[in-house]
């Protein structure tokens, strides 16, 4: 395997005399507009390359990659397949070529099984039955366990990433497109899908990879192609560049540290929670149990914990998606808020932030403008008399662009046409801009790259050294380790005591995700419910 | 080979603007081919179809009485289908209305009852229109009962409640025992706008509606909740948009609207109440709304459009006896080829050849 890496080194092209690159694009070109969300791209894709693409939020990679797959046409520019240049008509023709791919927002439906799922994106005319065969082998020989009979709504984020992955490989690819594969997973859930890709190099596939972990990069891609403003930079061998090197390919400069201010002074408690239990709505979803912590003004609590363990359900009920018929259990701002809607909160001045950028945070077919009305309309002087100031909602869209850096098209476009990252950024501007007494955030960092989430961190830090309380649920131990002053963990819809930041060490951090606890009387405590 | 319905990646704007206009294009060329099956000149079929009724004065004046109860119901029915709500009964809210309207007209006939009649009319048949379609909404809000079935099955009981009573309670006496109320009194008449003409004060308030409905949609919260929570209803939910109280509320406010366009109907251009006083407009709205787009200037069209099919079908069977059901025909060609078109935005067409199927099998 190592004889391989370093005989197939790709860069530069030359030694791979005999081989042609599976794949390449020359000169790739899409325009929206007079946008250029790509500009005369090329990029040479080996047989039994893992091959990184990385860039800034809305550097043109999503955008790339979905050209390759043949969901848009290039304005300009060709794709050559095996040495031929091909015009894809679609996606379905990708798949036929034996081009995959699995996308950076899931296209799943919520309410059909994984074997639906899967037999929809599937354009072959086996029975169900064989495909039903067919995933089940596949996902055991690939060591992604899947039942296929459960309907996607009941899935965490990494068993959904694991239909849309599975779905690709029956397909048999001779290449494999991944975007931001990791973004949402846990390190362990990270690791495996690394083994599974080593393999897939290994079967002599080609594999290209988008993330912004320049680590998790470093680690696993053979090579990296470098994007910035719609252009290629660089392509280079990671292993024989750092961290900071590639960061500084990518954003064309420096990248800033995230600094808390020293001397935070936490002030009263803006949230509690008090014994917050909560049947699931859905079947499988978790229960909540006897959940209580308080948060003070001028504090970060994160919550740690693997994806599917009640994080979504304790969302929905701090937002007040999901009401509790106890008003006490969720108190904000001194008032006892568990029965109230979310609008109710949000007058009271909370603020939220939801993991899923797409569908949740934003409607996706709807501007920028009417997704700041979204949320903004409880309490922002949006509205007037029932009619709605479009100046003050354009200005919205105008703040958190100039302050998070939300890099689009136009002035006012779908929420959907801007990049993962830069959605996001649009989403967490939008609510701090409100600011805040209390922030409820999931993920604040999901997708987005190196410089835009030190902003958004920074801006987390910021709201919080103004004296908001700010509880962030994260997969990303750095990042809790980075901002959190305490750090609880969510295991099976239960919350652990919250340690502090200085005490959380990784060991116990993982401990705890794993249902283990840290002293003897929790164990029994735990054996016994 | 295969034909399959492909996603689009980007939502085609021309496409969205088009296909009303590829829908009419291709139901024309369907009647067409229809017209010559029946045996009749297409070409003069389609004059006395779409040019004739625009020639003169009777005609255009009548396409919009036609067309006010077609925008009317339709603009209500687009709140509706904007927020996911399906309101498929306009045609029994239309009728309600239009019975409980005339109950006041009836009750005060041959009185020294004053000008107050005709808005108590009015209001009383907009709340029995509403109130008509809450039962659906509450049906489905309570016990999760489909709102299609309900809202549709309604229409007989209104159609059959209304026969009930023209037949027997409200029958005119000196009717020669037709199933009709006597002619309504001048205090109970919707005013016409011309002397001696057809047209109507009811297509001013249609007018107003469409206007309403713009602002609505254009510039309130509200407007913007209804389209939230049918384009993206979790996000509206998480926005503290309640999906429940909109069915409520635009079936309460399309029901109204239903309403009001049966009183209008039957103490403006009809004048009394009696069986068959709806040519289908609870229906044809539904046609009108899609066609439309949904929006309401869309809707102001495309309802002066079918309006124009309903006259010209009328002229094309004096002139040609071709019969008026044609025009049913033609609106139900117009419905589907308007649906398909619309898949169109969303999707393509897309041939799938299987031999890829073997080339996987052997690779
Ligand atoms: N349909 C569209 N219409 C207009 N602009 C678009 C459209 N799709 C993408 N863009 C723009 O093209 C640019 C590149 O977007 P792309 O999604 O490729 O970025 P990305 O590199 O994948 O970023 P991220 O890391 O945030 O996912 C963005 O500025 C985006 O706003
Ligand atoms: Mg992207």
């Amino acid at each position: 395997m190592q004889a391989h890496q370093r005989m197939l080194d790709p860069t530069p092209n030359g030694q791979n005399s005999g081989e042609s690159p599976l794949l390449r694009t020359i000169g790739l070109t899409k325009r929206y507009g007079d946008f250029l969300a790509n500009d005369s791209i090329d990029i040479d894709i080996w047989p039994r390359e893992i091959h990184a693409l990385l860039g800034e939020n809305g550097a043109g990679k999503s955008t790339l990659v979905k050209a390759i797959y043949g969901l848009i046409q290039p304005s300009a520019g060709e794709i050559r397949w095996q040495g031929q240049r091909i015009v894809l008509s679609g996606p379905s023709e990708a798949r036929s070529r034996g081009i995959g791919m699995v996308f950076q927002h899931f296209s799943l439906f919520d309410n059909l099984t994984v074997a639906e799922n899967v037999a929809l994106g599937l354009d072959g005319k086996e029975s169900f039955k064989d495909m039903s065969a067919r995933l089940e082998q596949v996902s055991k020989t690939y060591g992604l366990p899947l039942d296929p009979k459960r309907e996607v709504w009941q899935l965490s984020v990494g068993e959904r990433q694991r239909i849309e992955i599975v779905r690709a490989l029956m397909q048999d690819p001779k290449f494999l497109i991944l975007d931001e594969p990791t973004a949402v997973l846990t390190p362990q859930e990270a690791d495996q899908l690394f083994i599974v890709l080593e393999r897939l190099k290994a079967e002599g596939r080609a594999i290209l990879y988008i993330s912004h972990k320049l680590e998790e990069v470093k680690r696993l891609c053979d090579t990296a192609t470098i994007l910035r403003g719609g252009r290629k930079v660089e392509t280079c061998n990671p292993r024989l560049e750092t961290a900071a090197s590639l960061a500084r390919m990518m954003v064309g400069g420096e990248v800033k540290e995230v600094k808390a201010a020293s001397g935070r002074k936490t002030t009263l408690p803006r949230l509690v929670v008090n014994d917050l239990s909560l049947a699931p709505a859905e079947a499988h979803g978790v229960r909540l149990e006897h959940i209580s912590f308080e948060l003070k003004g001028g504090e970060i609590l994160g919550i740690a914990g693997v994806a599917g363990n009640g994080q979504d359900e304790l969302f929905a009920a701090l937002s007040g998606e999901r009401l509790s018929k106890d008003p006490g259990t969720v108190v904000i701002e001194g008032i006892a808020a568990g029965h109230l809607s979310i609008t109710q909160r949000r007058k009271l001045g909370a603020a939220f932030v939801p993991e899923e950028r797409l569908g949740h945070g934003t409607a996706p077919r709807m501007k920028l403008s009417e997704n700041a009305l979204l949320t903004g309309h409880a309490a922002s002087g949006m509205v007037r008399r029932g009619f709605i100031d479009t100046a003050a909602t354009l200005k919205t869209v105008d703040r958190a662009t100039e302050t998070f850096d939300v890099r689009k098209a136009k002035r006012d476009p779908e929420a959907a046409s801007l990049s993962g990252g830069n959605l996001q950024k649009f989403i967490v501007g939008r609510e701090i801009l409100r600011n805040p007494a209390v922030l409820v955030v999931s993920q604040p960092t999901w997708g987005v790259d190196a410089g835009a989430a030190a902003v958004i961190r920074q801006a987390l830090l910021d709201l919080a050294t103004a004296g908001a309380a700010v509880l962030v649920t994260s997969q990303d131990l750095d990042e809790l380790a980075e901002i959190a002053d305490r750090i609880a963990v969510m295991f099976h819809g239960k919350l652990s005591a919250p340690l502090a930041a200085s005490e959380a060490s990784r060991e116990k951090l993982g401990l705890l995700m794993g249902g283990s606890s840290l002293e003897p009387k929790e164990v029994a405590h735990a054996a016994g419910a | 080979m295969q034909l399959v319905l492909e996603k689009r990646a980007e939502r085609s704007g021309t496409i969205a603007l088009v296909s009303p206009l590829i829908a009419i294009g291709l139901t024309i060329v369907t009647m067409v081919i229809l017209f010559a099956i029946l045996g009749k000149n297409p070409l003069l079929a389609l004059h006395a179809y779409f040019i004739a009724p625009l020639t003169d004065g009777y005609s255009l004046q009548e396409i919009a009485v036609k067309a006010t109860p077609l925008v009317m119901i339709a603009i209500g029915l687009s709140l509706c289908y904007l927020a996911n709500a399906w309101n498929i009964g306009a045609e029994g809210q239309f009728l309600i209305g239009a019975v409980a309207g005339s109950w006041i007209a009836v009750k005060t006939q041959g009185t020294d009852a004053g000008a107050w009649v005709l808005p108590a009319m009015l209001i009383l048949a907009a709340s029995a229109g509403a109130l008509y379609a809450l039962i659906p909404a509450i049906c489905k809000v309570k016990f999760g009962a489909s709102e299609i079935l309900t809202s549709l099955m309604l229409v007989y009981v209104a159609d059959l409640f209304l026969d009930y009573l023209v037949r027997g309670p409200w029958r005119d006496p000196h009717g020669f025992n037709f199933p009709t109320t006597a002619e309504f009194d001048p205090v109970a008449t919707v005013p016409l706008l011309i002397e001696g003409g057809r047209l109507h004060l009811g297509s001013i308030i249609a007018l107003l509606v469409v206007a309403a409905a713009v602002i609505l949609l254009g510039r309130t919260i509200k407007g913007f909740e209804i389209r939230v929570v049918g384009a993206a209803p979790r996000a509206a939910r998480f926005g503290g948009f309640n999906a429940d109280q909109l069915i409520i509320l635009t079936f309460a406010v399309s029901g109204a609207l239903a309403g009001l366009a049966g009183i209008i109907e039957v103490a403006g251009p009809v004048g009394h109440l009696q069986p068959g006083i709806s040519p289908g407009y609870g229906f044809t709205a539904i046609i009108v709304a899609f066609l439309g787009r949904l929006n309401p200037l869309g809707i102001l069209i495309a309802g002066l459009f079918l309006a124009l099919t309903f006259i010209g079908g009328e002229q094309a069977q004096i002139a040609m006896k071709i019969p008026l059901d044609v025009t049913k025909v033609f609106q139900g060609i117009l419905l589907f080829y308007v649906l398909a078109c619309d898949s169109l935005i969303l999707y393509r067409f897309k041939l799938v050849f299987p031999n890829r199927q073997v080339t996987r099998g052997a690779g």
